[in-house]
């Protein structure tokens, strides 16, 4: 008898324990709305938008304050699926947040780097490594172009390279078709 | 040494949609000749004034499309939709009726819509049914089949005279008479047989008198361009079949009030429509499965409209229907791909 | 024999087979010379083992596989390294890529050659000395061998071996000249690679338009039990799903492999390597090409990996007059070439220059009347008429509803089309956008993470300087007051 009752009192103990982690593990985060327009953009987090990240530029998307077109990285592209996903018409970029720009990634001249660490402190996702008094290195791939690290870096030693296409990232391009007037 | 540089396949055939164009029109010949022989000069002077306005509205709408004119006006598009148009008129259709079919069917059903490729109804078609339903009477109006080398043909002088000038003191109505089609459709309203209907003159062999040949003619080119596959065969295949599935049965159970399929398959437009109009292959449905629908859809209206619509023939009106529901046809009967499991 | 089972669609091509099969295969000169580029497969880019300077053996290692899809590279010839960098390659794109350049020295020494005795090798090393060797499919994708050599994870038997001997594209006759002359060669690759596998049974599909290859691989046949069969004539019979299905009547799944379906396909020319690599030691530092079209002597090469073109055309004789287009592989899924100074490649099969009397005249692309006739030749049975709408709007999910991935690209629908709309590029256009979208969104879902942990890191820092601060509150105090004395 106590047997049982202690057995099913571990029971429902280990149970609400898987429970309550469960709840934090798989809690359902924020706003789903914000989170599926936080995946159409760009991630750059480069602030544009005028708002401190993707995430912030979602939620004012969500709650209606911000329009669509302000994303200069995601392009007419991000706008299109935007307007795709919120129901809307889609419009053109606004100029006063930027330009479409290509891909690009950020690289430190490492002769001329002073191991400042002001551009680490900026870059939003991390991607600079480096110790204080040490030359700086970009990891390109983890880059998101955001150009935030441009400003505070004091002796100007870090330039925005873009993307050249090389043969594993070459791709075809859409047809130029000439209809030209048949003799 | 550097070269120029294009994407595979660096192969062509040499077939062109002017080509495919060009033999749609020699295959209307036999059925065209026939027509001719029965009806007269009307229908020459017809495809000659439909090609000249076809033409010289294409030109024009490309110019203010600002495409290439030499380049669209050579892939022949415009040239069948006119004939396609021209056959279906009346012989001594009045010249206006032919100049507002064609504007209809070039300006409005092709070039508002995008042009050749984008249209997505049948050209010839929106142009007969503009005339059928301004001109009731007048589309109507068919000559009694006298025809070149036969007692009472008209000469060109007359014909010219009467599409251009009006009949004017030529007894023209004595000339004119209502289609078979048409006979039939109101005896079967006065309480005729389909036996006793069939007594009259106007009917030959097995449909129509000189209609019964241009049938014969258009078939003879339409199965050539069957066995050239310029035309998929499945859309007449779809199409005959489904008039003669719903002609059969109901001749089954009503031979007195319902003509039998062989009047049907023969008569009217329904031969001509199923090898030349309903194959025109931007506005029919593109998948295999989905021609034979799409033919037999039309096959069935056309016998639906003719036995219990307002019009005797109704092919024109089917035509249109199915091309409304063409994409959502290919939608549903995309054929299975390559490696991708039965469903 | 067993029955055929036809596929769908396909086309007659023209053959052009004469030109180049004539005469017996020639032995390449040896260039002052090689550009090896280190990716020449499917899978991860060779790691180099050399550096400028080093001086180098005929057949030795200079480039490391790199994971398990990937391929080794060896030296062509002896020589010294004298580049390991960028140089333009034979790519639709012109660009370069990673090359080792050696100067030959012209003594053409090899390395140390070591044959094994397979059949006392256990599977898994056997398959080493394939995938050392550097061995992938010479027809064309370059999948590295040893890893479609590998039956494990498979529990039954692999049911059919299928050698490719079609060869369908026009132009191209490297494969036959092959199976003429070397056809003894072959079957002993091919026993190595049943060795591995051990199927139930071994097909080798030769279209019928080489009777002498049939006979040859036939005759070598003799008491193998396997089966040599003639498929018709007709393109493209040679790509992979399309004859496993002529031969077994199978159909390899959409987005599945030949071993789904208990089949395993490899190209002739393949098994010629695998026989040299294991039985001579041999690694593939050589290839068959046809050199053919617009040149003085057309013909069958044995040629060296990273032999520039033109060294090769040079051999020919050179061009003909007017010619305006210079291939890699087929006229059907060959693509041009930007230069001839690009290198020869194990998967370079022929060597195509073409002018005006080869190339249709371009002629100007009209809308598509829907007329189906590609949709008639489409051997994957698809709608290519449908695909190309969507992919010309870029309405790229829908192209993939309409399984745009089946494509095989064997340009059939192109070459119908009468409105003459370049169909298979908008296919390729679409694929490498999905694929790029793919990735980009890839890259952003990372950016998004790191993005995260970032700010999860500084507020944790906040809140651990915070909590530092409150316990030193007093101090901080003190140190204020200070300063105001000071200031
Ligand atoms: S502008 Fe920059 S921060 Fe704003 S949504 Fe676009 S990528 Fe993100
Ligand atoms: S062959 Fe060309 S014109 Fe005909 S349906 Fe296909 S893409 Fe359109
Ligand atoms: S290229 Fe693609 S769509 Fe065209 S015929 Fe070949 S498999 Fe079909």
């Amino acid at each position: 008898m106590i047997i049982a009752v202690i057995a099913l009192g571990l029971l429902a103990g280990a149970s609400g324990l898987l429970l309550g982690f469960a709840a934090i593990r798989f809690k359902v985060e924020g706003d789903p709305m914000v989170q599926q327009i936080d995946s159409v953009l760009p991630q750059t987090q480069c602030g544009q938008c005028g708002y401190a990240g993707c995430r912030p530029y979602a939620e004012a998307i969500a709650a209606g304050e911000a329009d669509i077109n302000l994303c200069p990285p995601g392009g007419q592209n991000g706008i299109t699926a935007l307007a795709e996903l919120l129901g809307r018409d889609p419009k053109s970029l606004d100029p006063a947040s930027g330009i479409e720009k290509p891909k690009m990634a950020a690289v430190i001249d490492e002769q001329r780097c002073i191991g400042c660490t002001l551009c680490i402190q900026a870059c939003p996702v991390d991607a600079i490594i480096g110790a204080a008094k040490h030359m700086h290195t970009v990891l390109v791939g983890e880059c998101t172009g955001c150009e935030l690290c441009l400003a505070p870096c004091p002796v100007d030693c870090i330039q925005m390279v873009p993307f050249a296409p090389t043969v594993t990232t070459w791709k075809w391009t859409y047809p130029v078709v000439e209809v030209k007037a048949a003799a | 040494m550097r070269f120029k540089t294009v994407t595979s396949p660096h192969l062509h055939q040499q077939t062109g949609v002017n080509q495919v164009m060009r033999r749609v029109l020699y295959a209307m010949v036999p059925g065209i000749t026939a027509l001719v022989w029965f009806f007269g000069w009307g229908i020459l002077i017809n495809l000659a004034l439909a090609t000249v306005m076809a033409l010289g509205a294409e030109a024009a709408m490309l110019a203010a499309r600002s495409k290439p004119l030499a380049l669209h006006l050579g892939d022949y598009s415009a040239v069948v939709t006119a004939w396609l148009l021209a056959v279906a008129l009346p012989p001594l259709a009045p010249w206006w009726m032919t100049v507002i079919g064609i504007l209809a069917a070039i300006v409005v059903a092709k070039h508002l819509y995008g042009g050749l490729g984008y249209n997505p109804f049948n050209p010839a078609m929106i142009g007969y049914v503009v005339l059928l339903i301004s001109f009731p009477r007048e589309m109507s109006a068919w000559l009694i089949p006298h025809g070149i080398g036969q007692p009472h043909a008209l000469s060109l002088l007359d014909t010219l005279q009467i599409i251009f000038g009006g009949a004017g003191s030529l007894p023209i109505d004595a000339l004119t008479g209502a289609t078979p089609l048409d006979v039939l459709r109101t005896q079967l309203g006065l309480g005729q047989t389909v036996a006793e209907i069939r007594n009259s003159p106007v009917f030959g062999i097995v449909a129509g008198r000189g209609w019964e040949w241009a049938t014969a003619g258009f078939l003879t080119g339409g199965l050539w361009l069957i066995y050239t596959r310029t035309a998929a065969w499945q859309i007449p295949a779809g199409l005959l079949g489904g008039l003669a599935v719903m002609a059969t049965a109901f001749y089954l159970i009503d031979p007195q009030h319902y003509a039998p399929p062989w009047f049907h398959l023969w008569s009217g437009a329904a031969i001509f429509g199923a090898f030349f109009i309903a194959t025109d292959p931007v506005t029919a449905s593109t998948t295999p499965r989905g021609r034979l629908i799409y033919g037999a859809g039309i096959g069935i209206l056309i016998y639906l409209i003719r036995g219990f619509g307002g019009y005797p023939d109704g092919v024109a009106f089917s035509v249109l229907l199915m091309n409304i529901a063409a994409p959502t046809i290919d939608l549903y009967t995309r054929p299975r791909v390559f490696g991708e499991r039965q469903p | 024999m067993s029955a055929l089972f036809p596929f769908h669609g396909g086309l007659k091509t023209v053959r052009h087979k004469t030109e180049s099969n004539q005469t017996r295969i020639w032995t390449a000169m040896l260039p002052p010379r090689l550009t090896v580029p280190l990716r020449q497969h499917i899978g991860a880019i060779a790691k180099p083992l050399v550096q400028p300077g080093d001086r180098v053996l005929k057949g030795q290692m200079i480039g490391q596989p790199d994971g398990y899809i990937s391929a080794a590279i060896h030296a062509p010839t002896s020589g010294i390294v004298s580049a390991v960098d960028p140089q333009p390659v034979a790519h639709p794109s012109g660009l370069a890529d990673l090359c080792v350049t050696i100067e030959s020295d012209g003594e053409d020494r090899w390395i140390n050659r070591q044959p094994v005795n397979y059949p006392h090798l256990h599977p898994s090393e056997l398959r080493n000395v394939i995938r050392n060797a550097g061995v992938v499919g010479l027809g064309g994708a370059a999948f590295p061998s040893a890893v479609k050599l590998n039956p494990s994870g498979r529990s039954e038997r692999l049911d059919t071996l299928i050698l490719n001997g079609a060869e369908c594209e026009p132009w191209i006759t490297c494969d036959d000249r092959l199976m003429r002359e070397r056809a003894a060669d072959i079957v002993a690759g091919l026993q190595i690679m049943a060795y591995l596998l051990g199927p139930y049974e071994v097909m080798i599909g030769i279209e019928d338009d080489k009777p002498e290859a049939i006979a040859a691989m036939s005759a070598a046949c003799v008491r193998t039990g396997y089966m040599v069969c003639p498929i018709p004539t007709r393109y493209p019979s040679g790509s992979v799903k399309q004859l496993v299905r002529l031969l077994t009547g199978k159909e390899i799944p959409v987005d599945g492999l030949p071993v789904d379906v208990g089949v395993q396909c490899f190209n002739v020319a393949t098994a010629y390597t695998v026989h040299r690599a294991v039985n001579f030691g041999e690694p593939v530092i050589s290839r068959i090409i046809t050199v053919t079209g617009q040149v003085h002597g057309p013909g069958n090469f044995e040629v060296l990996i990273g032999t520039p073109f033109a060294a090769l055309i040079a051999q020919c004789g050179g061009y003909r007059e007017g010619v305006e287009r210079l291939i890699l592989g087929g006229p059907m899924m060959g693509f041009a070439l930007h230069s001839d100074d690009a290198p020869v490649t194990k998967a370079a099969n022929c060597l195509l220059a073409v002018g005006p009397a080869e190339l249709a005249p371009e002629l100007p692309v009209l809308p598509c009347i829907r007329c189906g006739a590609c949709m008639d030749v489409c051997p994957a049975d698809l709608l290519p008429q449908q695909l190309y709408w969507h992919a010309r709007a870029k309405e790229f999910d829908q192209a993939r509803d309409c399984h745009l991935f089946s494509c095989i690209e064997c340009g059939c629908c192109s070459v119908v089309c009468p409105s003459h709309i370049p169909l298979v590029q908008y296919y390729r256009y679409a694929k490498n956008e999905i694929w790029a979208l793919e990735k980009e969104k890839q890259r952003a879902e990372q950016a998004r993470q790191r993005h995260q942990a970032r700010m999860e890191r500084l507020e944790r820092e906040k809140q651990e300087r915070e909590a530092k601060l409150r316990q030193k509150a007093p101090r901080v105090e003190v140190v204020a007051s200070s300063g105001k004395q000071e200031g």
